[in-house]
């Protein structure tokens, strides 16, 4: 099963299956509920991979954060869960997408204090320190993807 | 004559050698791999055995699947799954590179002893040579790779280790605590530092923390956010910060350097830090502590 | 502008009122929240107000936002505002997004909040009566 190299950050990543018990693994971003519902898949799946107390609240946090911006800036979308590993390290990966405006300059969008919305600005620049690797592709007219993943330590 | 008939005939000839002789080949395998671990401590008999059996079951899918012979190791999950875990666990066990690698070739020898068995025809088992070579090249370089990653994990996991234990929280008075810094102040440190520290203030209720920078080197600018991110940590947690050891130089460089600490209480020692920590616990939830001795 | 309850119960101490923010407080109700709380300082007279996050398991910047402007809101009203009870993870995780509470005073747990806002644990009746009894 090769991958198409889209939607592997890394060449040798390979996106495992959902284990046994592990949370949906898609959550629609159509209501306020749902950023609750965000949270809650992605306790479990944090759980699920094993990861300790202030990695799961990293996690779930940038996840709220990046759920949010997709809410709110991109008028809903869809947040997918996976399980990656890499050389036997398990993580867990988030991609958020939004079919919205779009980030006009990305850059910019990642200062600290630089918001359009409801919050503090932090979104996208705390998301990204929240989590090991961070990958954001936008246009404008053409949506926002974000794929974030978290390392298990080991 | 054309190489692909003869490859599609070499690959039928070794597949069919996998399919027909797997416990053999993994046997042979397994004992070529004993004979070399004389040199080595390492993976035991049974994990070897195993392992092979995984390994030349992964092989066998492998060829039989559709993908090219130069990429059946890469593309091929399962197989490439095996062969990642069967350098990482000899990572790990601290097997040596070239133990590693002479495993490889062992398992090369394995499977051309048992197409021999089949044949011995010297352009069929010449192709058959060619093919186990392109196949498992790949699986070389992916095992050598794969183990100097794993080694590379292992260095990280134990300076992760190391600095657990340099960086000890110690309670200094009733209610305040003091973390001793050494060298520099990175990321990871401070992860560390303000996880270790945060912990112990809530779990001894206390209500001031004193970090103690004599033992950094030089204090710059991501020195000083890393410092200022561990103070703002510990004041949402509902305490107190005071920065102490600050040296004339540091003073000097966090200056020049235009660093505003200016929001953190400092103090030059540890001591003067201690003395102002006592003043701000001898507040009212504290319960007084008798000063008269007879 | 509530047109429902945020269901969050505030509660009166003297002069303190106590509230708690739980991990299901959505946005809607976190700004019900809010209208309840300030209209609440104002008719209780509260001068003090302890916010117990002890049961919080994540802050993001919206949360972070709406413990921010309580604070101001309150001050304003003339009541001054201690967050409680903030978990580590909690902690750490909010300096590493980058955000600071400005102006928000914290402290360990509900216990020491509230004696940040004048009410002492002790054996003996708190504050005036002590005194009364004496008199």
């Amino acid at each position: 099963m090769t991958q198409p190299p889209d939607t592997a950050p890394t060449a040798d990543n390979r996106t495992g299956a959902a284990p046994a018990g592990a949370a949906a693994d898609h959550v629609v971003l159509a209501t306020e509920e749902d950023l609750l519902s965000v949270r809650h898949a992605l306790r479990t799946a944090t759980l699920t991979v094993g990861f300790g107390i202030v990695d799961q609240t990293r996690v779930v946090t940038a996840a709220s954060e990046l759920a949010r911006n997709a809410y709110i800036h991109g008028g809903g979308g869809v947040l997918t869960i996976e399980y990656p590993t890499r050389h036997g390290e398990k993580g867990l990966r988030l991609t958020i997408r939004d079919d919205g405006p779009g980030i006009p300059d990305l850059d910019q969008a990642f200062v600290d204090g630089f918001t359009t919305g409801a919050g503090l600005g932090h979104g996208l620049g705390g998301a990204r320190r929240l989590m090991d690797e961070f990958e954001v592709r936008t246009a404008p007219g053409a949506g926002t993807t974000v794929i974030a993943t978290r390392w298990l330590p080991q | 004559m054309g190489s692909s008939m003869n490859e599609e005939a070499a690959r039928k000839a070794v597949a069919g050698a996998v399919r027909g002789r797997a416990e053999a080949i993994a046997d042979r395998w397994v004992q070529l791999q004993m004979q070399q671990a004389a040199l080595d401590t390492g993976v035991s008999e049974s994990e070897l055995r195993e392992e092979a059996d995984t390994l030349v079951a992964a092989l066998l899918t492998g060829l039989d699947s559709g993908l090219p012979v130069d990429h059946i190791v890469d593309a091929h999950a399962e197989l490439n799954r095996a062969v990642t875990e069967f350098s990482l666990r000899r990572a790990r066990q601290g097997a040596s590179p070239t133990h590693t690698s002479l495993a490889v070739l062992a398992l090369k020898e394995a499977l051309l002893q048992a197409v021999q068995q089949d044949t011995q025809e010297g352009n069929e088992l010449f192709a058959a040579a060619l093919l186990i070579n392109r196949l498992l090249d790949v699986a070389g370089a992916l095992s050598f790779e794969t183990y100097v990653e794993g080694r590379e994990e292992i260095i990280r996991r134990q300076s992760r280790q190391l600095l657990e234990v340099s960086t000890p929280v110690v309670r200094l008075w009733h209610r305040v605590l003091g973390v001793p810094l050494i060298r520099t102040l990175d990321t990871g440190r401070t992860q560390v530092v303000m996880e270790n520290l945060l912990q112990a203030i809530q779990d001894q209720e206390a209500t001031v923390a004193i970090i103690d920078i004599t033992g950094v080197p030089t204090v710059d600018t991501a020195v000083a956010q890393h410092l200022m991110q561990t103070v703002n940590a510990v004041r949402l947690m509902g305490a107190d910060c005071i920065i102490s050891g600050i040296r004339p130089p540091i003073a000097q460089t966090i200056v020049q350097l235009g660093i505003d600490l200016s929001t953190i209480m400092t103090r030059a020692t540890l001591s003067d830090a201690l003395t102002e920590a006592i003043k701000l616990t001898a507040g009212p939830p504290v319960q007084p502590h008798t000063v008269t001795t007879r | 502008m509530s047109s429902r309850s945020s269901g969050v119960p505030i509660l009166r101490l003297g002069d303190v009122l106590i509230t708690g923010l739980l991990n299901e407080l959505d946005d809607k109700a976190a700004l019900a929240f809010t209208d309840e709380l300030t209209e609440r300082i104002v008719a209780d007279s509260a001068r003090g107000v302890l916010i117990d996050i002890s049961r919080l398991e994540i802050i993001d910047s919206f949360v972070a936002r709406t413990l921010m402007e309580l604070t101001t809101m309150a001050r304003l009203l003339g009541a001054r505002v201690i967050v409680a009870g903030m978990r580590t993870p909690v902690a750490i995780t909010l300096v590493e997004l980058g955000i600071e509470l400005v102006g928000v005073k914290t402290a360990l747990n509900a216990e020491q909040g509230m004696a940040a806002l004048g009410w002492h644990q002790s054996p003996q009746p708190p504050e005036g009566a002590h005194r009364d009894s004496t008199a």
